[in-house]
């Protein structure tokens, strides 16, 4: 990363006014490959996201498949709207993202940094309304191995069907271990969004902080992309019956 | 040198309305009679959103042909676990075993 360049300094108070310039560092052949190493890199890091998720979605493919009535009743007490609320502000983060890292390869300074803020209050306003969710999911006793009941109006089916409770819970345990997850992943993008807008402020960057801006950029949007598949699984199975 | 490729305002809006559909019929199929349509349906559609957004907002359309290639492994991984994991469940108690 070119910020952490022993040279930025002197590249620095050789130019006063060149922080808007990419500083090559000297194990790369161009900017280009610089800039890739980096994204790759980043790209390398989310892979190991996408199995870090994964195994909440393996263990959620398991249950679905063997206690799908189950499952699809426990679904049902999730509030859609909301979801459905929150996955148009999480679309609405990346589409301020996306044009932040534009915003940072034009060198648009004040865009920039109105876009990252923008960014951050998108992706707290999800966390607001999943903290109403949850708080919601606490009142109807949902919570599994806290005070989970098999709610009032399910009983009956549960036991006409010869259900079993227990897979209910479980799928309150998938749905609070990975929205929980999801959340704390949002927590540490805000938090970066938040690092990488003060040092924007601060011109801490040489070449406009474009690789910076976009490697950050990649991190939210893979955030989008698990909320993507969150939402129809937790929210939308079988709403019709 | 060779500048990134700068995406198009344009571009990320029209993606972002594109997410905002693909969202709408997502909801909409579930409210549909598929039965056990369902799951694949909404999947497909989660797919096309992730395909959208991995390719124009994480720039993977105008990247390295080596980007492309972790981009895809990373989900490869996912589908190798998911299909070795659920042939082992699904696949249980098909075959009448002694002794198990």
């Amino acid at each position: 990363m070119e910020t952490l360049s022993p040279h930025r300094g002197e590249a620095a108070k050789a130019h006063p006014s060149s922080d808007d310039e990419a500083i090559l560092e000297i194990q790369f052949d161009d900017l280009a490959q610089q800039a890739e190493a980096s994204t790759l890199g980043m790209w390398l890091f989310l892979a190991t996201e996408v199995m870090f998720f994964g195994g909440l979605i393996t263990a959620y493919a398991v249950y679905r498949s063997s206690s799908p009535r189950e499952i699809a009743l426990a679904s049902e007490h999730l509030n859609v709207p909301l979801g459905f609320f929150n996955t148009v502000v999480l679309l609405g983060s990346s589409l301020t993202m996306a044009l932040a890292v534009r915003a940072s390869q034009l060198r648009a300074h004040r865009q920039l940094l109105i876009y990252l803020g923008l960014t951050m209050v998108l992706g707290t306003a999800f966390l607001g309304v999943k903290a109403v969710e949850w708080t919601a999911d606490y009142h109807e006793k949902l919570i599994p191995g806290w005070n989970f009941q098999v709610p009032e109006e399910n009983v009956a089916e549960v036991q006409a069907e010869h259900l079993n409770p227990g897979r209910m819970q479980m799928f309150f345990v998938l749905y609070f271990f990975m929205t929980g997850l999801h959340a704390i992943h949002l927590i540490v993008g805000i938090g970066l969004v938040g690092v990488m807008a003060y040092l924007s402020y601060r011109r801490w960057f040489s070449g406009g902080g474009a690789t910076q801006i976009e490697v950050t950029g990649l991190y939210w949007h893979f955030i989008d992309i698990v909320w993507v598949f969150l939402y129809p699984m937790l929210y939308l199975i079988d709403v019709h019956s | 040198m060779s500048h990134p490729h700068i995406m198009p305002v344009r571009t990320s809006f029209a993606i972002f309305i594109a997410l905002l559909l693909l969202l709408v019929a997502t909801v909409g199929a579930a409210y549909l009679p598929l039965g056990p349509l369902h799951f694949p349906v909404a999947m497909t559609i989660a797919a096309a959103k992730a395909v959208l957004i991995v390719l124009f907002f994480m720039h993977v359309i105008y990247s390295s042909r080596l980007t492309k290639i972790i981009t895809v492994a990373g989900f490869l991984w996912l589908a190798i676990m998911l299909t070795l994991t659920l042939s082992d469940y699904w696949s249980r108690g098909w075959l009448d075993i002694l002794g198990k």
